[in-house]
């Protein structure tokens, strides 16, 4: 078996607001092997993107992250910003939901794609921008000698998020972590940004991380999926068990409740009921127990913990443990 | 389904909303930006059409233009038998009783200053001011209940809720005055995914019980494909197909519809890494300078040389079929 | 983020059939007002000079324009009760500085509330009519705005005698300006907030837009405006005083004090410290009060 790339045990990030500390990630553990793309799917407010923000060390001011972080066998959790730009934007790197927020609007793209080459990598200028342009090409940018020196304003919303994939992919990243990179863009172009990252996935090897609140995406592309439900995982498990075998009754009400595009129509669709937990004030035991169809008394006296089901396979509900 | 009665409720006949831009550099000709390109079609009384599209392809400004929201440049809305195009503010009062929205944000949909028992009774207040003050409360209390929130929360602000709930609060607002006509701008798309199916079952809900029409507006094919009967697929201000649903989604004629109905994913693993993917090419043109003759040829997989000279006739395939395509039959 | 509280969802469980009281926004922003400690002591200092300008005649033995011919031009003298000393005419300085105070705090407080009626209503209907309206409205403030203000001023005094009504005029007058420029601006971007949108569709009328829904939500930026516009009209009428075109005699203000003390700084510097102070103190307290208060309506800023 090959060496885990990135290894996440323990992870919890707390935020300090004026109305108290709210815990926005909770006892996270997890891996990512090369090559893989693992899925992590939650709503807004489940924490999946603060458990990235939290291993780049992206966090807020407010923000706290404690646990461990390992890059292979090296500690990065909160880890000085000089040291851990060694890391993030060369082996790791991270795309947003909306790519304006990181690019500089002042300066054109060649200008940003090629600080990092010659930063991290000692290319000249001028290999820097031949490998830019090489990457803006790889990512299907048509023209892109030319559009290499536009700015990014200039660009469309899709054509944005291919400039920040390349952007990212400049330094040939062991892992692509992509936060949203498709919820801002239409079908047909999420469609075309789909498509490219699994062509770079074959081509690369580079190992994916895909957030998303969107089961269709995740069923097209990860190899294993991580679910989130109020800050901590629920589920994990490969793709098919996620969907075929789901064990979590969240995980199995969020698949009945999406609208499917290749199923005829029905009467009504199946809603989960009530509304998603408030951090701030999660119920003692499991943080599902007010949504759920199957909750018992214990659940509301006790937290489950993830239950092991099978090899890679697990989910935190007391279903798992018998009565 | 139920059989559509014949008078329709509302229809819109060669429906054009243009904006003016100044022009680039000093002395640029002034550009005209088309949002909405010739639109027809028919709304019947208790029906859901959906109208779907990327972003620009001028779907909610279609739906703000048939409110009067944005005046039109030309052509016709119909309502009840009467155009209402250039009607005065002051004339269009009584309809607006009969013709609500509800929009895309839940929170910035709401003023962040009023209670939501004043924000759900303005538009009684501004047409039934002569209920009083304790039954226009009342009301407020019982559409409350109705759209599933607690009445006693009258008095909170919508900053205390959460964006489901801040939807329903819109929702009860546009149901208050039961009216005939809901344009729903996007309704679900902020919504988180356990949230949005709560929010399509209300609206059928409510749509079953008030008799209410709805504008379905969406760029989500799969919750359109939900609740609405029939569908307009818009693309820059033009009209490619409108059929009702089962048609559209069983046999697609336009190649956009294709294409888009190919781009949704599917939450099935198996089907969808299987599925028969037609992946259009670039992005949407700009609706300043539109492709000439038909406006989807620069990333139509099957453009011709006629696609960029002729601009396609919209053509009835069916009793409710109609597709803007010169090559639909090979489709 | 995670700074909203949503308790709302909290509460729905327990369900108890009276109705909650909310929290509006406002409620929100004076907890957090409250909470900011130098805007907390600016308001009870400037209270504690409010009610000592208001309540002056009980504070002091000594009127205001009352001659003690024993002591003329003479420093802080505990004993004869002169706390803060006489000026030129031997009129007890003390109690010149409290009825100064009730002058320029009128001055400020009513040039600014007329400026804000003026000011808001001007700008949130040029902002929320747009267009041509619009454009007419503003190049009035923009000519409004290139006339010298000095010149404007004297040419009143000129034409109806001094009077201290006319500085009231003459301030509003002028700070309207501003204040109608800040309004038109948040009201272009309220007025393309969907819920000013809903309302419209509600058919509710273009007046009511403006009183119900536009301006409720400018007065956050024009609250905080006014708390600094406060202490620039008392400074500008200081200006005035000094220049001899404030308050007529025997009537004061800080700027006439401060006027008098600077000419004989060296002989009698009390003269010249004691309103200075005052006056430096009140300013720094509206902007002290300006600040928290930007900080509290803004939570996002900080």
């Amino acid at each position: 078996m090959s060496q885990h790339i990135l290894t996440v045990d323990n992870l919890t990030t707390r935020f300090a607001t004026p109305d108290g500390e709210v815990e926005a990630v909770n006892a996270v553990s997890f891996h990512i092997d090369p090559g893989e793309t693992l899925g992590v799917v939650g709503e807004s407010g489940s924490g999946k993107t603060q458990i990235f923000m939290s291993v780049m060390g992206l966090l807020s001011k407010n923000g706290k992250a404690s646990g461990s972080v390992r890059y292979k066998d090296a500690e990065i959790l909160n880890l000085a910003p000089a040291k851990l730009n060694k890391i993030r934007g060369v082996t790791m790197s991270m795309i947003f939901q909306d790519p304006m927020t990181s690019l500089n609007p002042f300066l054109k793209i060649s200008k940003q794609m090629t600080e990092v080459l010659v930063e991290h990598r000692g290319y000249s200028e001028e290999k820097a921008l031949k490998h830019a342009v090489n990457m803006l090409d790889r990512v299907g940018i048509p023209g892109a000698a030319q559009r290499v020196h536009m700015y990014p304003h200039e660009f469309s919303g899709g054509m944005r998020q291919r400039v920040m994939i390349a952007m990212a992919l400049l330094c040939d990243p062991e892992v692509l972590i992509a936060d949203e990179p498709t919820t801002a863009l239409d079908v047909t172009v999420q469609a075309q940004i789909l498509d490219l990252l699994r062509d770079l996935k074959k081509d690369f090897n580079t190992a994916i991380v895909m957030i998303t609140h969107d089961l269709g995406v995740v069923a097209g592309l990860c190899d294993r999926v991580m679910v989130m439900y109020g800050g901590r995982v629920v589920e994990t498990g490969n793709v098919r068990d996620i969907f075929y075998d789901s064990h979590h009754p969240y995980t199995e009400g969020l698949l009945k409740s999406m609208p499917r595009i290749d199923r005829a129509h029905e009467q009504k669709m199946y809603a989960i009921p009530g509304q998603p937990p408030n951090l701030q004030n999660l119920p003692s035991g499991c943080a599902y127990q007010e949504r759920c169809d199957y909750v018992q008394n214990r659940c509301t006296q006790s937290r489950p913990v993830l239950y092991d089901i099978a090899q890679g396979r697990a989910s935190a509900c007391f279903r798992e443990v018998g009565e | 389904m139920n059989a559509i009665p014949e008078t329709p409720l509302l229809s819109v006949r060669d429906l054009r909303v243009h904006f003016s831009l100044p022009g680039k550099g000093l002395f640029g000709k002034p550009r005209t930006l088309k949002a909405v390109d010739g639109v027809d079609f028919d709304l019947f009384p208790g029906e859901t059409l959906g109208i779907v599209g990327e972003s620009g392809c001028g779907k909610s400004t279609l739906g703000r233009a048939i409110l009067q929201l944005i005046p039109p440049t030309a052509g016709q809305v119909v309502w009840l038998g009467k155009d209402i195009v250039g009607t005065r503010d002051r004339d269009l009062q009584p309809l607006r009783r009969d013709l609500q929205i509800i929009f895309q944000d839940p929170l910035a949909s709401l003023n962040p200053r009023m209670t939501i028992g004043e924000i759900i009774a303005e538009p009684l207040v501004t047409h039934k001011a002569d209920l009083g003050k304790a039954e226009i409360r009342n009301r407020v209390k019982t559409m409350m209940a109705r759209v599933g929130l607690l009445p006693q929360m009258i008095n909170r602000y919508p900053h205390e809720f959460s964006g489901g709930q801040c939807q329903r609060i819109g929702i009860a607002r546009a149901m208050i005055l039961e009216p005939k006509l809901i344009v729903c701008d996007e309704p679900v798309s902020a919504l988180d995914v356990s949230i949005q199916a709560q929010i399509v079952n209300l609206l059928q809900d409510l749509q079953r019980d008030f008799g209410l029409s709805m504008l379905f507006i969406s760029h989500d094919l799969s919750v359109v494909r939900h609740i609405c009967q029939r569908i307009l697929v818009l693309y820059l201000g033009n009209v490619m197909e409108l059929a009702d649903r089962d048609t559209i989604y069983a046999a697609p004629k336009h190649p956009y519809t294709k294409a888009l109905i190919s781009a949704v994913p599917i939450p099935d693993p198996e089907l969808e890494r299987s599925k028969e993917r037609i992946v259009l090419k670039g992005d949407l043109p700009s609706p300043i300078n539109p492709p000439s003759g038909c406006v989807f040829r620069t990333r139509c997989p099957f453009a011709k040389e006629k696609c960029a000279t002729d601009i396609p006739m919209i053509e009835t395939l069916g009793p409710s079929h109609q597709v803007a395509c010169h090559f639909h039959g090979r489709m | 983020m995670f700074n909203k509280s949503r308790n709302a969802t909290a509460l729905e469980k327990s369900g108890p059939v009276e109705e909650f009281e909310g929290r509006s926004l406002w409620h929100d922003a004076r907890i957090r007002l409250f909470r900011n400690k130098a805007a907390v002591g600016s308001m009870i200092i400037l209270a504690i000079i409010a009610l000592m300008a208001i309540f002056a005649p009980m504070l002091s033995p000594f009127e205001y324009d009352e001659i003690d011919w024993g002591y003329i031009q003479e420093g802080p003298n505990w004993e004869n009760g002169h706390i803060f000393g006489t000026d030129g005419n031997g009129r007890d300085l003390f109690i010149r500085i409290l009825y100064g105070a009730r002058v320029s705090l009128a001055v400020g407080l009513l040039a600014t509330a007329v400026s804000l009626v003026i000011g808001v209503t001007y700008g949130a209907i040029a902002g929320y009519f747009g267009g041509r309206i619009d454009n007419i409205m503003m190049r009035f403030v923009d000519v409004m705005y290139s006339l010298p203000f000095m010149f404007f001023v004297i040419m009143l005094m000129v034409v109806f005698g001094r009077n201290i009504f006319l500085i009231f005029v003459a301030l509003g007058a002028v700070e309207w300006l501003t204040m109608a420029r800040i309004v038109r601006g948040q009201t272009l971007s309220i007025r393309r907030r969907e819920f000013i949108e809903a309302a419209h569709a509600t058919g509710v009328s273009s007046f009511k837009i403006i009183f119900r829904h536009v301006i409720p939500n400018v007065l956050g930026p024009v609250i905080v405006y006014m708390t600094l516009t406060i202490p620039q009209v008392i400074l500008t009428e200081s200006f005035l005083s000094f220049l001899g075109l404030g308050v007529q005699e025997p009537l004061t203000s800080w700027g006439v004090l401060i006027s008098e003390g600077a000419k004989v700084i060296e002989a009698s510097t009390w003269m010249l410290v004691y309103p200075a102070i005052f006056l430096a103190l009140t300013l720094f307290c509206f902007n002290f009060i300006g600040d928290g208060l930007r900080d509290a309506l803004d939570p996002k800023d900080r």
